[in-house]
């Protein structure tokens, strides 16, 4: 469970002797590592570490350990990174829940915390904080982009999501974007593992399409119900249920949704070709958007370490919040409430050989923005 | 609401209702004969479930997977009952809730260390694949209709093994005296063996059916298990004819509490929060449903002797 990677660790990868780097810099990445969530937080370490290796840095230390997805458990780990392994940087969060019980008490302790995926609409508006650097989205985007994306084809879609705040972010993301009518609305249960009765309304609605938001396993349970079941009306959701991570398990019920994110695999720009070959390389498998993310948080505080010393708190802040690295998800900047300003694609889920991946079929928003920055006073 | 809708959501309810049936049945058993509680129930299936995904996946057959599935259920379920089981049916309730989560802890660790932190892939079989017309105009999945075949076809064979068999009379004869079937000679260390490997062989069947509708993957045995208690708490500890109605009640009862609150709430408010509230209240029906049984009723609708 406990897994330091001391930074002789590094002295074995490829150092480059270009950059001096003053004082060693200490990092604490809470994730999921075991329980069903751990796919997520596997993907979100691997990428970390890679980017750290590869970037030959030897100042880097990390403290990697597993909030197997309870708030309580990543409470207590973050609080003793920063009593007793004294780290300058926190980062790691998968989950929404888990993220609103860590960062509000971290940032107020003046460690600066990175958030690889989880943006809670709250962090994001009036409680925004200049130690909180959101590198992955606010939590809406997604759906915005499929609720702007579903007014091209759609006039009435059913819409689905779990009866969690992230949930209803989703649904209410999706509606501020989406201009035709509503066959339905349902929230299923977190964990829920059978889908029939949601299913049999859906059937019954007289919807032409349907958005859903269901995260890790609940995705797969679903799409694998919906392909069976006879209903033969287009589905379409948030990139999270159809990323590398759960698209082997969902197989080829998949092939063909329509699905929004801020990064593909096939993503054209030369740090992203770099970052794809790197992973599959190293780990035999494709990335995930997790794993995206990660690696652009490694890669951006990396870019921070080389302009500011971590000690002086207001350069190193301003120099991260000038995004100064290459995105794998190409142009990246901060909004003023430290949350992403990027494009948001619709991807479509294919066949290339036996791997299902996705590819990137329209661009839904350019220079995205979340609709929070306005309540942030900072 | 159409009648064929009516028709479908019935069916869903009784198909959760036979799953649950699955569980249910071998933890009432294991109950009922031993007395012991068993937290860990939800690994079986959890092992059913990856034994069945990981076969076929080799096999490319989902038939080889499911006999796989009872075979490593079953032997997990015997080698836990050996190994750590034994020693706890003396002990009191505290400790054998204590010892069975921990046995809950080192099954997840350990499946994921076997298979890795990804959810497993397991399909449907092609003659099972896609859905059949149901009077009134609906469809309805074969996979499902299926399932609640299984589930009648194991409701009926556990009935004629304790009412007709040898074993069964075995097993009842443990339920209701212990001490006397071990002085008559019958060698009850195997007979709790065995009735502890046919509870997890249940256990495995209904994770390799279900996993080829949901996602197989660490973790997905202990939501089955806390309805699976729920279960065996309205039919009567111990009684396997309690299981079965005690299943098909909460089946019926959870599916059509989903379906049927968010719809009566939307007569009286807009249809987003009656969304959100009938949604909370569907997640609770069936734990009021058991408290009312068991106000009235504190042993279970069909509670056994004791």
């Amino acid at each position: 469970m406990k897994n330091i990677l001391a930074s002789s660790m590094f002295a074995l990868s490829l150092a480059t002797s270009g950059l001096a780097y003053a004082e060693p810099v200490k990092i604490g990445v809470i994730t999921t590592l075991s329980g069903g969530g751990a796919g997520l937080g596997v993907d979100m370490r691997d990428a970390f570490t890679l980017a750290m290796k590869q970037s030959g840095n030897k100042d880097v230390e990390l403290v990697i350990e597993d909030d197997a997805q309870k708030p309580e458990i990543a409470v207590q780990l973050a609080e003793k990174m920063i009593q007793s392994d004294k780290v300058d940087l926190l980062t790691g969060i998968i989950w929404s829940n888990l993220a609103m019980a860590v960062v509000p008490n971290a940032v107020a302790q003046d460690v600066i915390y990175l958030s690889p995926n989880a943006g809670p609409s709250a962090l994001a508006g009036a409680k925004c904080n200049k130690n909180y650097f959101n590198v992955a989205y606010q939590n809406d985007n997604f759906h915005e982009a499929m609720g702007q994306y579903a007014n091209k084809d759609y006039k009435k879609t059913f819409i689905l999501a779990p009866n969690y705040p992230a949930g209803k972010d989703s649904l209410t993301g999706f509606k501020r974007y989406y201009k035709g009518e509503l066959a339905g609305e349902a929230y299923t249960q977190i964990g829920q593992a059978d889908y029939a009765a949601e299913i049999a309304q859906i059937r019954d609605s007289g919807a032409d399409s349907v958005f859903f938001f269901l995260p890790g396993g609940m995705g797969i349970s679903f799409m694998k119900q919906y392909a069976q079941s006879g209903v033969n009306i287009p589905v379409m959701g948030p990139g999270f249920s159809f990323d590398q991570d759960i698209l082997p398990a969902v197989g080829d019920a998949a092939l063909g949704v329509k699905n929004s994110a801020s990064w593909s695999r096939d993503l054209d720009n030369e740090a992203n070709k770099q970052f794809v070959e790197a992973f599959k390389a190293e780990y035999n498998r494709l990335p995930s958007i997790y794993a995206a993310q990660s690696w652009d948080t490694a890669n951006l505080i990396l870019s921070a370490l080389s302009k500011a010393s971590v000690k002086d708190k207001d350069a190193f802040r301003a120099a991260l919040k000038a995004a100064d690295f290459k995105s794998v998800r190409g142009e990246f900047t901060f909004n003023t409430n430290n949350h992403p300003v990027q494009n948001i694609y619709v991807r479509e889920v294919v066949k290339e050989g036996d791997v299902l991946t996705n590819k990137i079929i329209a661009t839904a928003f350019e220079h995205h923005k979340d609709a929070y920055a306005d309540q942030c006073k900072m | 609401m159409s009648i064929a809708l009516l028709i479908e959501q019935l069916l869903n309810g009784l198909q959760l209702g036979v799953m649950l049936f699955l569980m249910a049945a071998g933890l009432t058993l294991i109950f009922g004969v031993m007395g012991l509680i068993n937290l860990a129930h939800g690994s079986l299936y959890m092992v059913g479930a990856f034994a069945c995904a990981t076969v076929a996946a080799a096999t490319g057959s989902f038939w080889i997977g499911l006999v796989a599935s009872l075979i490593a259920a079953a032997a997990a379920g015997a080698v836990m009952e050996i190994v750590v089981i034994r020693r706890l049916y003396e002990r009191d309730h505290l400790d054998q809730v204590l010892a069975t989560f921990a046995l809950i802890l080192i099954f997840s660790e350990g499946t994921r260390w076997l298979s890795g932190s990804f959810p497993l892939y397991l399909d449907i079989p092609p003659l099972l694949q896609g859905a059949v017309p149901l009077p009134g105009g609906g469809q309805y999945q074969l996979y499902r209709l299926a399932i609640i075949g299984v589930g009648i076809a194991v409701a009926v064979g556990l009935y004629l093994l304790i009412s007709r068999t040898r074993l069964g009379m075995r097993i009842r004869a443990g339920e209701s005296d212990r001490e006397m079937i071990a002085a008559l000679g019958v060698d009850i260390r195997t007979l709790y063996t065995v009735v502890f490997a046919l509870g997890a062989a249940l256990a495995g069947l209904a994770g390799a059916l279900v996993g080829a509708l949901q996602s197989v993957q660490v973790g997905m045995g202990e939501p089955a298990l806390i309805l699976a208690f729920v279960v065996i708490v309205i039919g009567g500890i111990g009684s396997i004819k309690g299981a079965l109605f005690g299943a098909i009640l909460v089946g019926l009862v959870d599916t059509m509490g989903r379906f049927l609150l968010p719809k009566a709430l939307a007569l009286m408010m807009p249809t987003a929060q009656a969304g959100l509230i009938g949604a909370s209240l569907a997640s609770m029906l069936i734990y009021i449903v058991m408290a009312l049984i068991l106000a009235f009723r504190p042993s279970g609708l069909f509670a056994a002797q004791s």
